[in-house]
This record gives structure tokens, sequence and C-alpha cells, in this order.
């Protein structure tokens, strides 16, 4: 029986339970006292000093975000002393800020400012510090933006890098008035082990991490008559997309952000799903290729687990700390790089277009993905495969920047080609179904059957349990994959990097215990992607997930394969899987990076 | 010579790989190379499997684990208030004029930096400094000649 | 208190170490026997905080577990302190020997002294202390070991979280209390975590006797301890001397004739000027002290001693909390501005309002100190810090 404890709030009787802090019971009798260093996905640090509390009996004020609540504690949230002390540190915080918010690409989102709103702050308190810091500002990678200038020092993004995702790119830097959040010697982002994953940037309060923004060449584009400018959206930026535009979270709004993308002048809006589709195509046959030849021929070069490499946070991830695992990887592109290969080929041959007048462009929910459009082999087309890539806020701020009314679209459909889409393909956007689409897939095509999980919905995959594993006996095979006669398949998922790498140590130590495993960066899978509208939380992710699942199961057709486009496009183009041309286009390989 | 990764394997074996190993480690560099490299950041993190942003931000807090590069000795000057009271303005106008250095500097042939540093635990002695590890008190301009040129020298034993 | 004139006494350095029978006669002793003489005895923290020393061991003592910690604070950073020093080059053996009583009672099988990196020059002859010091506990077959961690040059590491943070390997930044170290301290492990002068007081209290001890000081501040005298006084140097003081007969012993104030207690204490020597006890009913009393003459600025201080603690202020790391730095400047005539005077309140809300809102003692030293200064000698 846990016990239960009886505090007492701005004369509020509270019951709260053992380890909550002041800060639980306070939310829990929806009385709002103000954060900035408290994350519910992070650690408890209690360093910024916001949210400080009067508490009976104690000297000055606390934490309520790190204080434990004692039997009959009796706290106020809003007394004087509070008010004048809060306001004092949101000074402070002001004093070593560039508060021109006007100029900052954080305005209106930023909680350091609604902070100021809310506390009306007014003139200058204290002596501005900016002038005495040398500041920096981070350009150089293609996906994160750190501006110093905008920090406060809450350790959010160190507590994101080091707990959640334990790449460690980040760290707080020398003491006292010179205290800074850094890399390894203060190099930029691109050249330190930073997956480019945005974790970071999700969790930042301020302006201080931001994503590099591709607005304007976007918008010059489709200005552009010369130019035909292709867009693709991802599966995880439908479930999101309406949470930037006053819709709340969980809400599926596929139809209003087609039109959306039709209206703000794209000449072509398509699908990330139907290359989804082309993946689970294309890395089934991979997977049923390395599995006869180990399985069968006993070939040690060919390596098992086969492991997902669509989440280009996890491949950079794996290039730097786990190179040896290249040869485990799947040599397919992820959905958004094969999209963009064949939109400059595909597309533009059936419709008729010079590739060098197409404008590839893919709305993410992430921020790798501007990293993984950057890569030198990502050119397979001729061209730069994909041109630019905006994440799901940047859409929402297109979409408010053209005066569209969102909520009052009425919704449309993808265009034709590369726009059909099954609901094994909009699963990806949630950790487990990449995996679930394949598996509804490689055993249907193994056995001629469905996948014994009623209604198709592989359960075990599903989740947000940090590594999960499920198992699917293979029997009653159809004859030419008589190799897999009674193997019970067995596979792995893993979401966010810090699970990434306990199930890589797994596998390191105990050697290949699985077939096949799906590894996302991001906790939650794409639809917690360092590029998705915010805040985030394990709530807010939740609904999303929900909603893809929601998604999939309304779905016509649930199976990649069934996709009659993608019958189309290997009737008519790529011929057959992992054929010469998928060869081409729609595979990669990878390098090793620096380990430290 | 010992390269930088003889250096930190031996201080981990002298130390081990634990977390609490590496305070000690970084201790052990500096008193072998009097600063922390970028290399031997990155062998410190290679050795304990951590990140060199963890490391580079641990070094970077402690005031005597040097990221830069420093001189074969370097010579800390208590800025207390109690040794100013006793003339430590004095002694490093002493020290710039005779290493022709200003604070913060190294000289030339890198044999000397100068720095300051907070309340060395001599205030009754004060104006006190410290010569890497090695602690002198009661300076006057005349003792810091006597004690520079024995350095100068390489006469002092550490 | 007895008369006017200062009671020195020489418990500390002129006692000889214990035997190895006299130590083990010690350790035989029951633990909560010991306790309760240390409760008796009423020894409170001597590093600057006085937290009651018996407490700490005792709730360590009742804490579940079979791996705890004996840490010896040897970090000693605040400006004008000395006496640890010369503790540990001259006594060691009883800084051992008071760790391993506080082992005993606590139940600890290691222990070890955080040695701050300024005083490296002592670590050869520690060492040496520390291997009579283990041969004599294998010889009376008590089980307890003592390890000498240095420190890198971080004042703030004397605080006690920020201290098993630096020994953890991390940044010494302080972490939220509670949880109290003798709960989760060393690895969240039970430690007790005392000064270096205390841990020999509570060796003294065992030998002398808590009736004895409490002989010397008040009633709040029993026994007698060291102080580390500097600045402007005929003899520098350490003394040890009864608690309860009052500050005016310190000032006839130590000062120069000309005192004009006296900073009790380093950067972080408070700054007495004349007219309230004969206000102030020295002790923890009073202004309590780690030690520290620097003496400044009439020829002394006030505000080279403000600007000195604030200095310290903006560059040693671990810069994890915003009232620390950006009120200390906020103070420096603001002295200076309203020095050169570019702030009005009327901003020195502000500041004081600004050291208020670092008192109140600062995760650690050494945000929360600022405002000491502030206060008293710019208060008692508003006129230096103008013109």
């Amino acid at each position: 029986m846990e016990k239960v404890k009886k505090i007492n709030i701005d004369g509020l009787s509270v019951q709260v339970k053992n380890g909550q802090t002041i800060l639980d019971a306070a939310r829990s009798v929806n009385i709002h006292i103000p954060t900035l260093c408290h994350h519910d996905d992070l650690c408890i640090a209690g360093n910024c000093r916001v949210c400080v509390v009067e508490v009976k009996g104690k000297k000055g004020l606390v934490a309520s975000c790190a204080m434990p609540t004692e039997e009959g504690m009796e706290i106020t949230t809003n007394s004087l002393m509070v008010r004048n002390a809060r306001k004092q540190i949101i000074e402070l915080l002001l004093s070593e800020h560039d508060s021109r918010c006007t100029l900052c690409y954080k305005n209106g989102k930023c909680e350091l400012q609604s902070l100021a709103a809310e506390y009306k702050i007014t003139g200058d308190s204290f002596i501005d510090l900016v002038p005495f810091k040398n500041y920096q500002i981070d350009k150089l990678s293609p996906s994160v933006i750190k501006d110093d200038s905008k920090c406060i020092r809450c350790q959010r993004c160190v507590r994101t890098c080091n707990e959640l995702q334990q790449v460690g790119a980040l760290s707080m830097a020398y003491k006292g008035g010179e205290t800074k959040i850094s890399t390894f010697v203060e190099s930029p982002l691109y050249e330190v082990v930073c997956t480019q994953c945005g974790q970071c940037i999700n969790r930042c309060p301020t302006g201080a991490l931001t994503e590099k923004n591709y607005l304007d060449p976007v918008w010059e584009a489709i200005f552009d008559h010369s130019k035909h400018v292709v867009v693709q959206t991802a599966p995880a930026v439908r479930v999101a997309l309406g949470e930037e535009l006053g819709i709340p979270s969980g809400e599926v709004v596929t139809g209003k952000m087609v039109a959306a993308l039709q209206r703000l002048g794209f000449d072509s809006v398509m699908d990330t799903d139907f290359t989804a589709d082309l993946t689970i195509m294309e890395e089934g046959t991979e997977l049923l290729g390395r599995l006869e030849k180990v399985l069968k021929g006993g070939d040690n070069d060919v390596k098992l687990p086969l492991a997902t490499s669509c989440s280009p946070g996890w491949v950079k991830f794996m290039e730097h700390l786990y190179p040896d695992f290249i040869d485990h990887m799947s040599t397919c592109k992820s959905p958004q790089q094969m999209f963009g290969a064949l939109a400059k080929t595909y597309y533009a041959q059936k419709r008729n277009i010079d590739p060098k007048d197409i404008v590839s462009v893919s709305i993410m929910p992430c921020t790798a993905k501007k990293f993984e459009a950057d890569r030198p082999e990502m050119r397979s087309s001729g061209y730069k495969d994909v041109d630019f890539v905006l994440t799901t806020r940047e859409l929402a701020i297109m979409i408010r920047q053209a005066g569209i009314d969102f909520n009052s679209l009425e919704e449309s459909d993808f265009d034709t080609l590369m726009g059909e889409s099954t609901g094994a393909a909009v699963i990806f956007g949630a950790t487990g179904g990449v995996m679930e689409a394949a598996l509804r897939t490689v055993y249907e095509l193994v056995t001629g059957r469905e996948v014994p999980f009623d209604r198709l919905d592989i359960l075990p995959v599903r989740g947000m349990d940090g590594i999960r594993e499920a198992e699917v006996k293979i029997e009653g095979v159809l004859p030419e994959y008589d190799y897999l006669e009674g193997v019970t398949l067995k596979t792995a998922i893993a979401h966010g990097l810090v699970n990434a790498r306990k199930l890589m140590e797994m596998i390191k130590k105990e050697g290949a215990m699985y077939h096949f495993i799906e590894i996302m960066a991001c906790p939650g899978g794409c639809l917690g992607g360092g590029g998705q509208p915010l805040p985030t939380s394990k709530k807010i992710r939740d609904k999303r997930a929900r909603a893809i699942y929601a998604e999939d199961a309304g779905k016509p057709i649930r199976k990649s394969h069934e996709n009659p486009e993608i019958k189309q496009i290997y009737e008519e183009f790529l011929h057959e899987p992992l054929g010469e041309m998928s060869h081409k286009l729609l595979h990669t390989k990878y390098r090793e990076r620096i380990k430290f | 010579m010992e390269n930088i990764k003889e250096i930190v394997d031996n201080l981990s074996e002298k130390h081990g790989q634990s977390p609490e190993s590496l305070l000690p480690i970084l201790q052990g560099i500096v008193n072998k190379r009097h600063y922390i490299s970028e290399d031997a950041i990155r062998e410190v993190a290679r050795v304990l499997n951590i990140s060199t942003a963890k490391v580079f931000g641990t070094a970077s807090f402690y005031s005597f684990l040097d990221i830069k590069p420093r001189g074969k000795y370097v010579i800390r000057l208590c800025k207390t208030i109690t040794c100013n009271m006793h003339g430590s303005h004095m002694i490093r106008s002493t020290i710039e004029n005779m290493l022709k250095i200003k604070l913060g500097d190294t000289t030339l042939n890198k044999k000397f930096t100068l720095l300051e540093t907070n309340c060395l635990g001599w205030c009754h002695k004060g104006p006190a400094m410290l010569v890497n590890d090695k602690s002198y008190t009661e300076l006057t301009p005349e003792k810091i000649r006597a004690i520079l040129t024995a350095y100068l020298n390489d006469e002092i034993e550490e | 208190m007895a008369g006017k004139k200062l009671k020195k006494v020489d418990l500390i350095f002129n006692q000889e170490c214990l035997t190895k029978e006299y130590l083990k006669r010690t350790l035989d002793r029951d633990a909560d026997e010991l306790l309760a003489e240390l409760i008796d005895s009423g020894l409170r923290g001597r590093g600057g905080a006085g937290f009651p020393t018996a407490m700490k061991w005792k709730m360590a003592r009742q804490a579940a577990g079979d791996e705890k910690y004996v840490i010896c604070n040897a970090d000693e950073g605040e400006p004008g302190t000395f006496k640890d020093r010369e503790i540990l080059e001259k006594v060691a053996c009883k800084v051992f020997d008071g760790m391993a009583l506080c082992a005993r009672v606590i139940g600890a099988k290691k222990g070890f002294v955080y040695l701050r990196g300024e005083y490296k020059f002592l670590l050869e002859q520690l060492e040496k202390d520390l291997d009579i010091f283990h041969k004599n506990l294998r010889d009376i077959g008590f089980n307890f070991h003592v390890g000498i961690f240095l420190g890198s040059g971080a004042y703030i590491c004397g605080e006690e979280t920020a201290l098993f943070e630096s020994m953890e390997g991390k940044r010494g930044e302080p972490r939220n209390k509670p949880p109290y170290p003798t709960l989760l301290g060393y690895r969240n492990k039970p430690t007790v975590i005392n000064n270096v002068e205390t841990l020999v007081s509570a060796l003294m209290v065992t030998q002398i006797g808590a009736a004895e001890f409490k002989k010397l000081g008040t009633a709040d501040s029993s026994g007698s301890k060291l102080f580390s005298v500097s600045g402007d006084t005929p003899r520098p140097g350490i003394y040890e001397l009864e608690l309860g003081m009052k500050l005016s007969q310190f000032v006839e012993e130590f000062g120069d004739g000309d005192t004009k104030a006296v900073q009790v207690g380093g950067a972080a204490g408070f700054c007495v000027p004349r007219k309230r020597f004969d206000e102030t006890v020295i002790g923890f009913e009073g202004v309590p002290t780690g030690g520290s009393m620097m003496i400044f003459n009439s020829s002394r600025s006030m505000f080279n001693v403000i600007k000195n201080y604030l200095d310290f603690f903006s560059e040693e202020s671990c810069g994890q909390c915003t009232p620390c790391r950006v009120g200390c730095q906020q103070l420096l400047l603001g002295i200076d501005a309203v020095k050169r005539g570019e702030k009005d005077p009327a901003y020195i309140d502000s500041m004081l309002k600004l050291t208020q809300t670092m008192k109140m809102t600062s995760k650690c003692g050494l945000g929360q100190s600022v405002a000491n030293s502030f206060a008293s200064i710019a208060q008692n000698f508003r006129e230096e810090m103008i013109y």
C-alpha cells in the first residue's frame, strides 16, 4: 500500500504520493507554477529557480520541481516574496540574453518570452550583460543552429543529449560567468559526434537551438515559374501538423495538409508513404536474400541481423559509434531519399519534365533528414535528389505566412504516380511501424497467407517500451522459401538512441540474437522527431501514435505489396526489387565517422 | 618521450577506468604536459568510453586543469584581498617586468605562464603564489627575482 | 565567558597523536555511547555551516546499507581561511583518527580526504602519515581505509554535494537538497562529510569528555575553535580561541589600533563595522564563521574589498543556477557603474534587493551568502561605494 500524505498548497488540501515533488502536487490540482529547466522527459535539474515557492518553516524559497513533498507541508505558490523573486529571476535571465525577440526565430514560441510577458517585465532593471559576452552562433550544420546568445543554461539540451539520447555531443563548460553549453572544444556541431536528431531542439525553451530553416529557398522555388516543385510528406507529419495550427494533438489532418500544400503553390503534392511502401518491397526482398544466404548456404559474409536504415539520426549514430555494424545495415535508402531519386527520374520521365527544372522538397518530422539530403551520395538521379527538407514546424510557418486558414480547408488528395499508399506505410511514423509493415509483406510473400495476427495488427511490435522483441513462427512456406520452414523469425525494435545503444551493446556482446531489427533515433519513432511541433511529451507522442494506428486501420489497403502504384512502378520502371534500376536509385552506402 | 596515448594508457592503468578516475587522470596529464590538449581529451574519452564533450566540459570547470597550453612553470599569484593588502600588485609587476609577459600570457620560450588564482590559504604570509605545485609566501620583489631565476635555470626539483 | 581578555587554548595542536592502544580503546567503545558524548558536547561543524556534528553522524548511522563513507572536507578555499592546512601539516593523525571514529559510529569501511589542489604540496607527507594510520588500524583490527582525492582548483567543491560530484568525475555543480548526504551522498550512499577541524574536535571530545569541552565557549557555541587571522594585524596567524567572544575583544587583541572593519567568515561572511564590534558575538548565536577573520584598518577602501569578493564569487560560482551565475556578474558590474557615476547611487538599493533574491533562491550556499558581505558593506560603508 503506497503511503499517501496530505499537504496544503495555497490553502488547498492535496493528497500526494511518495516521491512526488511540490510541482507534481501542484499540477495534480491544476495550480500552475512556471518552470523553465523542468521537462517531463528529463531528470530533475533545479537550476533555473523560476519555480521557487514558499514553504512554511523553510528558510528562503525552495525549487518546487526538486523539493519532495512531506506530510503536513504548507506551501504558498504566489506570495509577495515569491513574485518578487520570480520577477528578478526572469529579469536576470533577460540580462544575459539577446532579448530582441522581434528578430528571433522563436518569436512567439519562446518559453522565456512567455514568462516575461506573463510577469509584465518592462524596463531594464539590470545591466545588459550581452555586450560583455563573446556569444557565438553555430550555423554550420545542415540541421541544427546553436545560438549561444539565447541560451538560458537550463541544461535541457545537455540532459537530452546525454540521458535521453546518450550521444553526448553537448555538455556544460567552464564556470562562473563564463558558463556555457558547449561541444568538444567549442567545435561546430557538424564536426563532433552529433547525430543531428534535433531532440535538443525539441526541448530547448528558447531560440538557442533551432532547426536550420529553408523557407526562403523553397518560397523562391515555388514562385519561380521555370521550376517544377515537387513535395513529399512523411507519415508522421500528418498526425502532428494540426498541433501548430490550432488543432489538438492526435488528429489526422492529411487531407487539409495536401490542400494547404497545393494552395501554397507546389506543382505536385505526393506522398513519402508511397516510397515507404517501396522501401518495404526492397528491404523485404533484401531480408529474404540474406536469410537465404545464411540459412541455406551458411554464408558468413552476409550479416544478420539486418537493420533498418530509414532513420538518418540512427544511421549517423551507427557510423560514428558502431561502424562495425555497417554490413548489417540495409542498403535501402530512406523513403525520403528514394522519393527524391525517383522524382527526378521516374516522375520526370512520366510527366515529361526536364529533371534539371525539378526542385524536390520534403516535409519531414525530422531534422536529421536535412543532413541526409545533403549527403554527397544522395545524387543518384544525377542531381541533388532532395533539394530542401522542411520540418513540420516550417510547413506550419509557410501556411501561416500564406494567410491560409488551415481549419477551413477542404480536404484534398495526393497527386498520382507517387501519391498512393497503404496502412503499412503510414505506420512508419511510429516506432515498430517499419517492422510491422515489413512483416505483413514478407510473411505473405513467403507463405502466401496473411500474417497470423488479428486484423493484421501485429501488437507485439507496438508500444513505447524502449526495446521490444517479437517473434513470428514461419510455417507452411511456399516451395521457393523452403529454407524458412519452421524458422522463428526473431525481431527487435528500439527507439531513442539510448535504446539503440543498449541494443547495439547487447548484440555486440551476445552476437546475432535477431534476424531483423528496427531502430529509430527519436523517442516514439518519427512521430517524436526533432522537427515536430513543440512542446513534446509522452502524452502527446502517445496521442500521435494512436492517430497513426487508427489511420492504418482505416485504410482500404494495408499491405505494401498491394499498393497499385507500387505494382505500376515495378512493372514500368524498376522491373524488380534489388534489380539494376533499384540498385542505382534506391540503395546507398555508409561510411565510418569519428568516434571521439 | 611518451606520446599522449601512452601517457593516458598508463594513467588509466594507475587510476582505473571508472567515472571516479576522470579527475586523477586529467591531473596526471597536466602533471606531464602542463595542459590538456584536444588529443589528450580524445584519448581520455576513448579510454573511459565517455564523450569528448563530457571530458572537455569537466576539465574546463577546474581552474587547475588547463585546457590552454601553458609553460613549463605555471605561476599562480593569489589575488585575494589580504594578499593585495600586502602588496601583490607589486609582485605582479615585478614578475611581468622580469618575464616580459602580462597576466594570462606564456613566455616565448614556453618556460613561464603567469596567472592569477583565488585564496591559496597563506593569508597571514601574503603575498603568496604557487609555481606549479610549490607554494611561495611572504614574497618581495627580491625574492621573486631569486625564485624565478632559479626556475629559469631549471634548478628547482619538482 | 570569563573576563575581558580572550581565552586562548591549545587543544588542537598541543596534544599528541593518539597511541594505537588509545585509539583501539576509543573505537571499542559503544557507538551509541560515543554518539551520546558528542551530542552532550554540543559540537557543531567547524567549517562554517555549523551543523550539529552528532546529529549528522546519527543520521548516517541510522541510514540503511553496508556501503557508507566518511569524507574529510579539506577543500579549504574561503578567503582568509588557512587553519585546515596547518592541521593537516601538523596533526594529520588526528584527522585520520577522527575519521576512524566517525566510521566506527556510522558503520563505514571507506573514507576519503578531499584535498584541495592548492595544497598538493602536503600530499607526500600526508601519504606517509596515512601509511602509519593504516598500519595502526591493521594492528588493532579495525577495517577502515582512507584514500586521498585531490581537487583541481574550484572553491565550490567545498560545498558538500559539489564535492561528491567532483569525486565522481563530474563538474562540481551542487545537487538539490533534500536528499541530504547522510542518506544519499558520495555515490548516492550514506555519507558523513565533515570539515578537517570538526573531525579533530570530535576526536578531542572523546578524549577530554563532553563536560570539559563545554567548559569553553557558550551554551550555543560550546568549545574552542581555530581562527585564521590576517590583514591589518600585528599578529597574523592561527589561534585557537574560545567561541562566543565579543568581536571587540578580538579586535583589542589582534587589531592594529585603527581597525575599521572585520570580515568574519571570509567573503561569504559578514563585514562588521567598528560601531558594531561590541554587540557582535563570534559564535553560532551571533556571527558564525569557519574561522576566517580578516582585519581592515582605516586606510583600506571597502569598495576594493567588496569588489574583490564579488570578483571571487563570479569566478567561482559553478554557473548552474540563475540567481548566482547572473547575480554575481550583475553585482560586480553594478558597483563599478555606481562608482563611475554611470548608475545612480539608488542603484545600490536595487543591488541590495538582488542579493536578497540571491539569498532566497540560490541553489547552494555560495549564491545564498553573497548577500552577507554585500549588505554589510553596502549598508555600513555606503559612501565608499559611491565616492
